[in-house]
Parts: C-alpha cells; sequence; structure tokens
C-alpha cells in the first residue's frame, strides 16, 4: 500500500492553470524529486500537498485512507486540516524560523502547543527539549541550541528548519527547493543532511533545481511542464534516457550552466 | 508670588497633563489594535467602514473633535458632558487610536508571509500564530514609530485647555494677567522632563529587543 497516492489534482490562480491535472503515488522510504523549470506549477503542488493552497479538484490518499477529496471540502473546518497537515512535513525554501526564540524554542514551540503542555509540566517539557536535541545533533547542530536564528548561517538555519519539520514526526516531508536560497558553498551540508535522512528512510517529496543530486538521492523523479507531469520514472531513465523533447530540452538548458 | 509656589502650581496642573497622558494610552494602545484588524479585515464593509473612520479622524484637527465630543451631546441629544475630563478623554482616545492603527497595521502588515505559513504547516491555529510567532515582531517594528506618537501625545494634551481644563499651559497663561510672563515659557522644562523621561524608556525597551534580527 502506498503511503501517499495523489489523484487528479488541479489548481488554478484567476484564470491560470497552474497545475492540470497531476496524479502520482509513493512509498514509505521512497525519495520523490519534482524537476521542472520555473512557473511549471511544482512549487504550487507541494504547497497544495501541505494545505497552503487549496486545489480545486482531487483526492489525496495517505496510507490508504482518504486525506481529502478537494471537491467536497467547501466548509471544512480549520481545526480538521490544521489535523490533516500534521501528516505533511514542509522545509521553506527561505527558513522562515521564528527570530524572536532561540534554536531550541523554534523546535519546542510547535509540540507544545499541539500537545498543550503546561509551563509546570517539568517533565513534558524535559522530554520535548531531549528530542529536539536530538534532532539537532542529527543535523549537527547541538552546539547551537541556545543560539538565535541571525547568528547562524543560512545552511545552519536550513539544518535548524529540517530538524524543526521532523519534531512533529511528518509522514511525508516535504522540501521546497531547500538550497535555492543558500550560497554554493553552503549547499553540501544541506543535501549531506537530506541524503542522511533518506538513508533512515524517511519518506520525502523534494523539489529542487540541484539536477545531480535529485540523480543521486532519488528513487523516482517526477518532471514538470506546464502544470502537468511531462514524464515520470527511476532517475537513470529521466536523466540518462529521457523521451519528450521537453525534457531533453529542459536538461541540456540546465547542464549548460 | 514666589518662584516655588509658581512652580508647584504649575506642577499640579501638569498633572491633568499626566493624567490625560496615562488614560489616553490605557485606552487607546487595545483600541488601536481592535481599529487595525478592522481596517485589514477580509470582510469588505467591515474593512470601508474602518478606513473611513480613520479618514475623518486623522483628516479633522484634534481640537475641533475636542468641542465636538464636549459639545454635541448636550447640543444634539440634551445630555451634556459633565466632566471636561472624560470629553476630553474620549476625543484623545478616539483621536490616537486611530493614528495608532494604521502603526498596528504598517507592523503587521510587515511581517514575512512565510512567518504564518511556517506556523501552519507546524500545526499551529490562527490565534497562535499572531501570539505566539508574530506579535513579538510586530512589537519590535513599531517601538520607533510608536514612540513618536507617544511623544507627540504628552504635548497633545496642552490642547485639552480649549474645553477649559487647567492644564499648564492654561494655568501659566493665567500669570500673564498678573504681568507674569516667564511661567509661560518655564512650562517647557516640564515637558522636556517628561519627554525625556519616555526617550530614555523607549531606548531601553529598543534594547531589549536587540537580542535578535529578523
Amino acid at each position: 500500500m502506498s503511503i501517499l497516492q495523489i489523484e487528479n489534482i488541479k489548481k488554478s490562480f484567476g484564470n491560470n492553470e497552474v497545475l492540470k491535472d497531476i496524479s502520482f503515488s509513493l512509498e514509505k522510504g521512497e525519495v520523490l524529486s519534482i524537476i521542472g523549470s520555473s512557473g511549471s506549477g511544482k512549487t504550487t503542488l507541494l504547497r497544495c500537498l501541505n494545505f497552503l493552497e487549496t486545489a480545486e479538484f482531487g483526492k489525496i490518499y495517505v496510507d490508504g485512507d482518504m486525506l481529502i477529496d478537494f471537491a467536497s471540502r467547501v466548509n471544512e473546518k480549520d481545526e480538521s486540516i490544521r489535523r490533516k497537515r500534521l501528516n505533511f512535513g514542509l522545509v521553506f525554501q527561505s527558513f522562515n524560523l521564528f527570530p524572536q526564540y532561540s534554536i531550541l524554542k523554534n523546535l519546542t514551540l510547535a509540540v507544545q502547543l499541539l500537545e498543550n503542555v503546561k509551563k509546570s509540566d517539568k517533565e513534558k517539557i524535559k522530554a520535548i527539549d531531549d528530542h529536539a536535541l536530538d534532532l539537532l545533533k542529527r543535523v549537527g547542530l547541538e552546539d547551537k541550541v541556545n543560539a538565535y536564528p541571525c547568528e547562524l548561517s543560512g545552511g545552519q538555519q536550513q539544518r535548524v528548519a529540517i530538524a524543526r519539520a521532523l519534531m512533529l514526526s511528518p509522514k511525508i516531508l516535504c522540501f521546497d527547493e531547500p538550497t535555492s536560497a543558500l550560497d554554493p558553498e553552503l549547499t553540501g551540508e544541506v543535501l549531506r543532511v537530506i541524503r542522511e535522512l533518506r538513508d533512515g528512510n524517511t519518506t520525502m517529496i523534494i523539489v529542487t533545481h540541484e539536477m545531480n543530486f535529485a540523480k543521486n538521492v532519488s528513487d523516482k523523479v517526477i518532471f514538470m511542464a506546464d502544470g502537468l507531469i511531462e514524464e515520470m520514472g527511476a532517475p537513470e531513465e529521466i536523466f540518462e534516457n529521457p523521451k519528450s523533447q521537453r525534457l531533453k530540452d529542459f536538461l541540456s538548458s540546465t547542464l549548460k550552466d | 508670588m514666589s518662584f516655588v509656589n509658581i512652580s508647584l502650581d504649575l506642577l499640579q496642573s501638569f498633572a491633568e497633563n499626566c493624567e490625560l497622558f496615562a488614560l489616553t494610552l490605557l485606552f487607546s494602545l487595545p483600541l488601536g489594535l481592535i481599529i487595525s484588524m478592522g481596517s485589514m479585515s477580509k470582510i469588505k464593509i467591515i474593512k470601508y467602514i474602518t478606513k473611513s473612520f480613520v479618514w475623518v479622524i486623522r483628516g479633522t484637527p484634534l481640537m475641533l473633535q475636542l468641542f465636538v465630543v464636549f459639545y454635541v451631546p448636550g447640543l444634539v441629544f440634551g445630555i451634556p458632558m459633565k466632566s471636561r475630563m472624560t470629553a476630553a478623554l474620549i476625543a484623545f482616545v478616539i483621536n490616537y487610536a486611530a493614528y495608532f492603527s494604521e502603526i498596528y497595521r504598517g507592523g503587521i502588515e510587515s511581517i514575512p508571509k512565510g512567518q504564518y505559513e511556517a506556523g501552519q504547516v507546524l500545526g499551529m491555529t490562527k490565534s497562535q500564530i499572531f501570539f505566539k510567532v508574530v506579535l513579538m515582531q510586530v512589537v519590535k517594528r513599531i517601538i520607533p514609530p510608536m514612540s513618536n506618537e507617544i511623544i507627540t501625545l504628552v504635548k497633545d494634551t496642552s490642547l485639552a485647555r480649549v474645553i477649559a481644563i487647567s492644564e499648564i499651559l492654561m494655568t501659566a497663561t493665567e500669570y500673564t494677567s498678573d504681568g507674569l510672563i516667564w511661567p509661560l515659557f518655564y512650562t517647557a522644562i516640564y515637558f522636556l522632563a517628561f519627554c525625556g523621561g519616555l526617550t530614555l524608556l523607549f531606548n531601553f525597551i529598543e534594547k531589549k529587543f536587540d537580542y535578535y534580527r529578523s
């Protein structure tokens, strides 16, 4: 049974059809990379999965159960959307850490609010802090627990953002161009963390412009163009043996620079 | 009249200015936040009513608003304002809340969308996002324009004399009929001292928020 199944997702902004009819599925522990030129709809697709945009049509299944049918969600309460989106985690291009909180608090805030932890419940707070410390260790930033986001480099901030997304143990972790806002020398550390997550069997969807990374880390690659899946397959097929002309053009243009 | 007597007399009147200042802040700071919510509302009718209200309040002199609040209830509804101080307070609170609302709006709208989205994908509710994520960042950003407005308020309290509140300038001008002009100029010291204290306080608060950059 697939951990995630997407059926016929459609989304427009005004008259602009951004997603025309997107369907795919993902197995547990698989890594899916989505590539394509800007404006092809890949970020919008990720945002629909995380309920930051509301698709007009389509269904999302998680673990075989229907999570949402966009066509009939007219009066869905915020509260139920809030619970449903926790199946997904999202790491943003621009990190979006909370600047006024320490790194530790950035990780623990959402969990404390979600579990309604009282200030007096020292044990619970300690457990959440320990979990955060574990995750910070995994991304190699345990010495930054008490630092503030502005004191960290972009690469470090993005690693904190990854740890923060993992705090809620999402079933599927999504990345929206995680290295696009980083200086070239800082992308390596972030990609290394993602690679380690894959080795730890985390199910991930990565929208990326790093073709080599997509090739090496993914189990499956989707090439999107004009709101449609133009080509989908194993990385070897997509990168070594592209079928459509658009994919060939796209790959040759990305290889040029 | 000795210098000391006059100083004490002016100080007593200045207490009226301080009272008006403190009460105006107490009520207009929260009211301004509510008005700013109105002017950012997605419901068009609420948004336009609020925006028109802010336009009227900011577009007419505070002195005129003092007259309106003081005289209109008696003239139009036959219920005269009993307390001059209450009338002044109502006019000041409404006027300053309108200005504060625009400062709040500017602060809230300057917070990047990504902060809200980060809160959303972490499963926070709208109010948790506002109070736990956004509000503190707004406060940091609005301290400088707020300090400006609050310091203006200190001096605006003197306008209350137009409805015969015996604030410090009113008292000082009364000395001119005794041939004393210096108490009028001397009042500047009171304002300077008060605003000096406020400036120190705002610097302190600004420092408190210096530990992070956004």
